[in-house]
């Protein structure tokens, strides 16, 4: 489609370079010149969506390895440092994090947007196939990102993933060890994701280039799916389809921001906020969401070899779609059959994914077999048949011709708004937790003031909590990511500097070598640590009957609950994020002097109604009284339990206040920018109609 | 397209285009603040650097030793009087870097010379008693100090500098 360029620069200097290297009328016919149908629907705009994601996932993927420390035992202290410390370092990460799962949102739906429009129809079978590649490219590299954080889901997200390759005959075993470098997932498993990690970002660029060539060459498919004929079918790609994915992108940012600052967690695991333990493995690991369609086709065939053949061919019989539908109608909208089994498969991968987030057992897994069959009957069976016996509506003439029928239809927000509806409820079918409730009752939910948009932390809560926590908390539990100084931080329990100073001199902290090489002890300084109470895993578990408390600093993220449906999709619109700090609360009042009747509660365990299992090795810490405060606040259990979670709260995510104050100017400027973006849009594009 | 309504008549489409691409730029700008501060020093990074204490007891008249602070070399050295009276004897008019030794020292604490120990040339730590000048010689491109810290000969431009510090006693030193 698009010739030799009739680009002439006026200035001198460009002309000099344009002599030398034609890149101004490259850029000019792909880009400015290119003609790009003019029915293009805003399906289409996730294109551009795709290619700013990777563009800030490789921005902050670099930064990010600036602060990165990819070693076992710094790489999860260095993801909090950068949380923590870098500045803005919560934001990038968050960004990063969020992007992940923002860059398949996007992907999913383009691809739904391919198959419903038949847009790997002749002559775009490679445009299609680098697709797949890029798709797959996108799987590896977001499934060795998740490993670097280096938490449980990391760890035993690589050992399963790794081991899908033990499923080879022969050979299977030789390919796990080469990827692990060692006898276990370890350091140099980290080393080498990491440095692929890196690496494969650049990768899919690469075939993104020849993804947009073969664009350029075959042309945009759109809606109609009928190749434009004459000058009319089209426009010139800028201004109108540039101003027309700017308007796209800037809502999708929207979207985007909405989980930056609000929901940075909802998208993850808490298991992943525990250091990883290559001696636990968490109760219920799945995958991160956008991998849980083909980790339920994986689950649900019985044989090993087979369920990873299944899983893996449940990409690859994508490539082979151009062959598999031969239908000579591209778009569905003129084929009635297809269109139905269409949106059928639609919901069938969302209740795959769904599946996927469920544990394997019982109805769920005869569901995923019929599911796993409809998913791979629709590629083998249906629209091979379809081709053959569906009978299709005309297509219209010509593009023109599709656009003047339309006229006075409003399809573009409509399409627009169905796009983000369709992508929420993508989310809802396959975000959620699969941890199993074996017992375990959901603590009550309590009225935090940090939850919410505008949520603050209650500074007297908090030095309240910080008292209970050093005269109580601390004989067991350690503090290890907080330093003395934080407690002065905006945002923070509101420590003046020599507060601060004051309050860390009361510590003892272990220093040295000296000149004479001895260590010595000497008074704590804001830059140290909260010091830990014991110096090893060993000494805990030796003086807690073999049971090891947990550090405290990021309890509040690494623990919650399943909300169940329809909760967790409430939860996306309310901003519901409380699920830790409800569990902690809940979990320090939940003390029953009996256990029920019929309960067999081992030898040193208390029972606690909140605890998974009930059987905890904590006795309940906390009474009437024990703690005195001076600001008239009642010295109850209850209380100690709020102001100790409040304080928790703000040890495992120190800047949510200021997250959340970002949040707000970043989306008043949104509004703003994509109001803009939508006028000016219209404007260029009255031009055209 | 963006330019077809003359200049001369600015239309509302014109202001349209223009706020859009204004507001645009703004939040273009505003995106690259947390892209550049990322790359300063951290919160952990600056509380590290924080003041130190030095005790100057164990220093011997003619010794020097070196401190870290901040990552960067301290030389501490206890001058004997005939290196003080060195630093004292030279017209000041005459140095690269005019400077008195009274205004490197603290006063009444004449033989305790505090100095960052990093060449002004291009950043290689000097070494100590060595050079024409009984003061410090950087072995990477012949820079000479005195007994004073100050250059004397050589490619650097200014002598090595004072850090911030105080006597907190007669024997300790807080430096930062």
């Amino acid at each position: 489609m698009s010739g030799p360029s009739d680009y002439q620069p006026t200035n001198p200097a460009l002309k000099w370079i344009e002599r030398r290297l034609p890149i101004l009328g490259l850029m000019h016919s792909s880009f400015v010149a290119y003609p790009t149908p003019r029915n293009l629907n805003y399906w289409w705009t996730f294109g551009a969506i795709l290619s700013m994601m990777l563009g800030v996932q490789i921005i902050t993927g670099v930064i990010l390895a600036m602060h990165y420390t990819p070693h076992v035992d710094m790489a999860f202290k260095s993801v909090e440092s950068i949380v923590r410390d870098v500045n803005y370092g919560w934001l990038l990460r968050n960004m990063h994090a969020t992007g992940a799962s923002m860059f398949f949102v996007a992907v999913y739906v383009h691809m739904f947007r391919g198959l419903y429009y038949g847009s790997y129809k002749e002559p775009r079978e490679i445009l299609w196939i680098l697709g797949v590649i890029i798709y797959l490219l996108m799987m590896a590299t977001g499934f060795m990102g998740y490993v670097l954080p280096w938490g449980q889901m990391s760890f035993w997200g690589a050992t399963v993933i790794t081991n899908l390759f033990s499923a080879i005959p022969y050979v299977g075993d030789s390919i796990v060890t080469l990827l692990w470098g060692g006898y276990s997932v370890g350091n140099p498993t980290l080393n080498r994701f990491f440095s692929l990690h890196y690496l494969l970002p650049f990768v899919i660029a690469g075939v993104v280039v020849l993804h947009v060539w073969a664009l350029h060459v075959a042309g945009q498919n759109n809606p109609a799916g009928v190749e434009p004929k004459t000058e009319k079918d089209t426009v010139p790609f800028t201004p109108y389809a540039t101003m027309k994915d700017a308007f796209g992108v800037s809502c999708f940012m929207l979207f985007f921001a909405w989980f930056i600052f609000y929901m940075p967690n909802y998208l993850g695991e808490a298991d992943n906020y525990i250091p990883a333990n290559p001696g636990v493995t968490p109760a219920h690991i799945v995958p991160e969401w956008y991998y849980l369609p083909f980790y339920a086709i994986l689950r649900s065939i019985p044989n090993k070899l087979a369920g990873v053949v299944a899983m893996f061919g449940a990409i690859l019989v994508l490539a082979f779609l151009p062959w598999l539908d031969t239908a000579r109608t591209k778009s569905s909208k003129y084929r009635p059959l297809a269109k139905q089994f269409f949106w059928i498969f639609v919901v069938v991968c969302v209740l795959l994914g769904w599946l996927g987030a469920k544990p394997a057992e019982g109805i769920y897994v005869i569901a995923g077999r019929v599911l796993t069959f409809c998913y791979f009957a629709y590629f083998l069976i249906v629209l091979p048949l379809l081709s053959r016996i569906e009978k299709p509506r005309p297509v219209p003439n010509s593009i023109a011709d599709d656009v003047l029928a339309k006229a006075g239809k409003s399809a573009p927000m409509v399409s627009s708004v169905i796009a983000l509806a369709v992508a929420g409820a993508l989310f809802a079918g396959s975000a959620p937790s699969a941890r199993a409730a074996e017992g375990q009752a959901a603590p009550p939910s309590q009225k935090w003031s940090f939850a919410g948009p505008f949520g603050k932390f209650d500074r007297g809560a908090m030095q309240r909590g910080l008292k209970v926590y050093k005269e109580v908390c601390a004989s067991c539990h350690g503090l290890s990511y907080i330093a003395f100084r934080n407690l002065a931080d905006p945002g923070g329990p509101g420590f003046s500097v020599a507060q601060s100073a004051a309050f860390a001199s009361e510590y003892k902290v272990k220093d040295g070598p000296n000149d004479a090489g001895d260590m010595f002890e000497r008074p704590g300084r804001p830059a140290d640590y909260f010091p830990s109470p014991f110096p090893n895993e060993q000494a805990a578990r030796a003086a807690n009957g073999g049971a090891l408390p947990p550090d405290l600093s990021l309890i509040t993220k690494a623990r919650s609950y399943p909300r169940g449906f329809p909760m967790f999709v409430v939860d996306l619109f309310t901003q519901f994020q409380e699920q830790g700090p409800n569990y902690v609360s809940g979990l320090l009042q939940g003390y029953e002097e009996k256990p029920p009747a019929g309960f067999t509660l081992p030898e040193g365990s208390s029972y606690n109604k909140y605890f998974p299992g009930h059987a905890i090795k904590m006795p309940n810490p906390l009474s009437d009284g024990q703690v005195t405060y001076d600001d008239g606040s009642p010295a109850t259990v209850a209380q100690y339990a709020k102001d100790v979670t409040t304080f928790l709260m703000w040890t495992a995510e120190p800047h949510m206040e200021a997250r959340k104050k970002l949040g707000l100017q970043v989306f008043v400027f949104l509004i703003l920018l994509t109001g803009l973006l939508y006028f000016t849009k219209k404007k260029i594009w009255a031009d055209a109609h | 397209m963006t330019t077809a309504s003359s200049a001369d008549h600015p239309t509302r489409r014109d202001f349209l285009f223009v706020a859009t691409g204004a507001v645009a730029a703004v939040g273009g700008a505003a995106t690259l603040v947390p892209f550049i501060s990322q790359m300063n020093p951290d919160a952990s990074t600056i509380a590290a650097g924080a003041p130190i204490e030095v005790d100057l007891a164990p220093i011997a008249e003619g010794q020097d030793i070196k401190v870290f602070w901040r990552g960067k070399p301290i030389f501490i050295s206890h001058r004997t009087k005939k290196q003080i009276d060195e630093a004292r004897k030279v017209p000041v008019a005459s140095l690269p870097d005019p400077q008195s030794d009274e205004a490197r020292v603290k006063p009444g604490k004449d033989q305790w010379l505090v100095v960052i120990g990093i060449c002004t040339h291009l950043g290689c730590i000097p070494i100590a008693h060595e050079g024409q000048y009984d003061g410090f010689f950087c072995p990477c491109h012949g820079s000479q100090y005195d007994t004073s810290g100050r250059i004397r000969s050589g490619p650097a431009p200014t002598n090595l500098p004072v850090p911030p510090y105080q006597f907190v006693s007669d024997t300790k030193i807080q430096i930062g």
